[in-house]
């Protein structure tokens, strides 16, 4: 069997342990579903009326952003799980036997993506509950939901490095979550860049969030002529970009775990 | 007789602490190598190491013949683990949990199932079969752990410390099965805190101590290096436990072991039966009536003792105050777990 196959066999194997968790014990899917729903209600009812983005109805606005930030705090579910992991010693079963040395973070990065989807799905119908509507047809509607699927796939496995380094599960759970906050808010998600302090503006329009949340915006029409998209490179080719750093991230950051793993030991 | 497990001079160092001092060792091919020694003496180190776990600063192992630093993935084919902290997965059934073992050890579909039921069934959880493992006793639990290891019937096994923290009645369960395996054929590697486990299991006992191993050889070989009778004494009420323990004070001249929970005292007896009987007479008038009274030659715990206990005095006035002479004892502690040895 090749190394790849392997991986992908092992990884499968490991998804599936993950899959019967969140069945048998849905609090964390349940959890992650209610966060998202709260920031859709809470920023179309409560911030929406305070923030003015010209040429575009906010709640259309506002949904790319969510969605985007659902999937980024989505990955601290990886965090969690490894850690989870480590420290229940099943980690040193799963390294004592004859499987890919991937496995163990495939599964968590697949299964945490399933769930990821689950939330989105929720998120979407909530979505289109407050106003928000795709105007491109399925292609678009497909091309955007990939974009934003592979950028959470993508997170996972920083959140895998994290959770890997975390010696704790409380650790791994604030430090999976913590820097998000940040990441997400200094983008465009919630509000136009330009609003910004001029020096701030170049570091939200090349955050690859704002990548991502233009990109999704672009694919569902939910961009219309007029609306400040930011400035230079990343204004005009955001779904490439978008596509380009989750690609990057995956390059770089799948063989940091998997390397990781390796050393890894129970605490 | 080949050796199915060779370790030969393994160092381990945690920052200013040597959980592994040049150890060797050797078992032969279907036979059962004890490795006993207090908290922190290195033994889940050393598992870890032969596992692949963890890889030494120095020295070199082989396991089945296969050099396991450079074949690691070729090693865990032939062994199987089960570790002190029982490594199952509490939200999976008893079942998924060995079929999905059992695949990871790139067992077929069917044969995964196949060797699940039988060893569910063997280890007398067939009952249990499709509930989670959340549910499970601790015995239950380390009966699925050791099932795990040997879902693939491996030729070598490591087992951590298979009955710590199991009640009399689960760890006699634990030594059945142990050696019904041993009597299959495998090798097996066995740590453990409890002197009585290794006795009963090991055909040959490693003790260590700080990394090192300061005695090896078979149970009575080891016994014999201890010369003298003890009395021990065992008694119903706390209360009397007490009186006991002063009497016997009294009568063999030194301090004895007193074990408050199991209500058992325990002291060299100088004079044989003399001792017995002195103390006897002081416990009668005292009106205390022991449940158990008697002269016992040595057992592995005084080997045990004498050992360490040996052993960490020299440490003391060798290296006082050195952070390697710091590292926490508990000496014979027969409870708890390793807290000094993992990896944090």
């Amino acid at each position: 069997m090749s190394q790849v196959a392997g991986a992908l066999h092992d990884g499968w194997i490991v998804t599936k342990r993950n899959l019967i968790k969140i069945k048998r014990v849905p609090d964390l899917l349940i959890f992650s579903t209610i966060q998202p729903i709260m920031f859709v209600l809470l920023f179309a009812y409560v911030f929406g009326g305070a923030i003015k983005v010209p040429g575009v109805n906010y709640k259309e606005y506002l949904m790319a952003g969510i969605f985007t930030q659902t999937v980024a705090f989505g990955s601290s579910l990886t965090a969690i799980g490894l850690a989870d992991d480590l420290t229940k010693g099943i980690v040193d079963r799963f390294r004592s036997l004859p499987m890919s040395r991937a496995a163990v973070l495939i599964g968590r990065t697949t299964s945490d993506l399933l769930n990821n989807l689950l939330v989105v799905v929720v998120m979407g119908l909530c979505g289109l509950l407050v106003g928000w509507r795709i105007h491109t047809g399925i292609l678009g509607a497909l091309a955007g939901f990939g974009v934003l699927f592979l950028f959470g796939y993508a997170m996972s496995w920083i959140a895998a490095v994290i959770g890997l380094a975390a010696r704790s599960v409380e650790v791994a759970q604030s430090a999976g979550f913590i820097w998000l906050f940040p990441m997400t808010f200094l983008s465009n998600a919630f509000i136009p860049t330009d609003t910004l302090p001029s020096w701030l503006q170049p570091v939200a329009d090349w955050n690859p969030i704002s990548s991502i949340v233009l990109g999704l915006r672009d694919l569902w029409g939910n961009a219309p002529e007029g609306l400040a998209r930011g400035s230079g490179f990343p204004a005009q080719h955001p779904v490439l970009l978008a596509a380009l750093w989750s690609v990057a991230i995956v390059a770089v950051f799948m063989p940091l775990a998997i390397a990781k793993y390796r050393r890894v030991s129970t605490r | 007789m080949a050796d199915a497990i060779v370790a030969e001079g393994l160092v381990k160092t945690y920052g200013s602490i040597r959980a592994l001092d040049h150890l060797d060792l050797k078992v032969s091919e279907g036979t059962v190598l004890g490795l006993l020694g207090p908290n922190g003496a290195g033994k889940t180190t050393c598992v870890r190491i032969l596992a692949t776990l963890l890889r030494p600063d120095a020295g070199r192992v082989s396991v089945a013949g296969i050099d396991v630093l450079a074949h690691p993935q070729r090693v865990r084919q032939v062994i199987g683990l089960s570790g002190q902290y029982a490594a199952v997965d509490d939200n999976l059934t008893g079942y998924e949990n060995l079929e999905m073992i059992g695949r990871l050890y790139q067992l077929g579909k069917a044969t995964a199932r196949r060797r699940a039921h039988e060893l569910l069934e063997r280890f007398e959880l067939a009952d249990a079969a499709k509930r989670t493992v959340k549910t499970y006793s601790g015995g239950m639990r380390r009966r699925l752990d050791l099932a795990a290891a040997l879902i693939t019937s491996p030729p070598v096994i490591f087992l951590d410390e298979p009955t710590t923290g199991l009640d009399p009645r689960s760890r006699l369960g634990m030594w059945d099965v142990i050696n019904e395996r041993v009597r299959s054929g495998s090798t097996l590697l066995l740590t453990t805190q409890y002197l009585e486990e290794a006795d009963q299991l090991a055909d040959e006992i490693v003790v260590i101590d700080h990394g090192r191993a300061i005695a090896r050889g078979t149970a009575n070989e080891l016994k014999r290096q201890v010369a003298g009778e003890r009395l021990e004494i065992t008694v119903a009420l706390d209360s009397e436990f007490e009186a006991v323990r002063a009497a016997v004070e009294k009568v063999c001249g030194e301090v004895p072991d007193a074990d408050h929970l199991t209500r058992r005292v325990g002291a060299p007896a100088g004079s044989g039966t003399r001792t017995l009987l002195d103390v006897a007479r002081l416990l009668d008038a005292a009106g205390i009536e022991p449940l158990d009274i008697g002269i016992r030659r040595a057992t592995l715990d005084d080997v045990f003792l004498t050992l360490t206990g040996q052993a960490a005095e020299e440490d003391e006035t060798k290296a006082s105050g050195s952070a390697t002479g710091s590292r926490q004892r508990t000496g014979r502690g027969k409870t708890g777990r390793d807290e000094t040895e993992g990896v944090r």
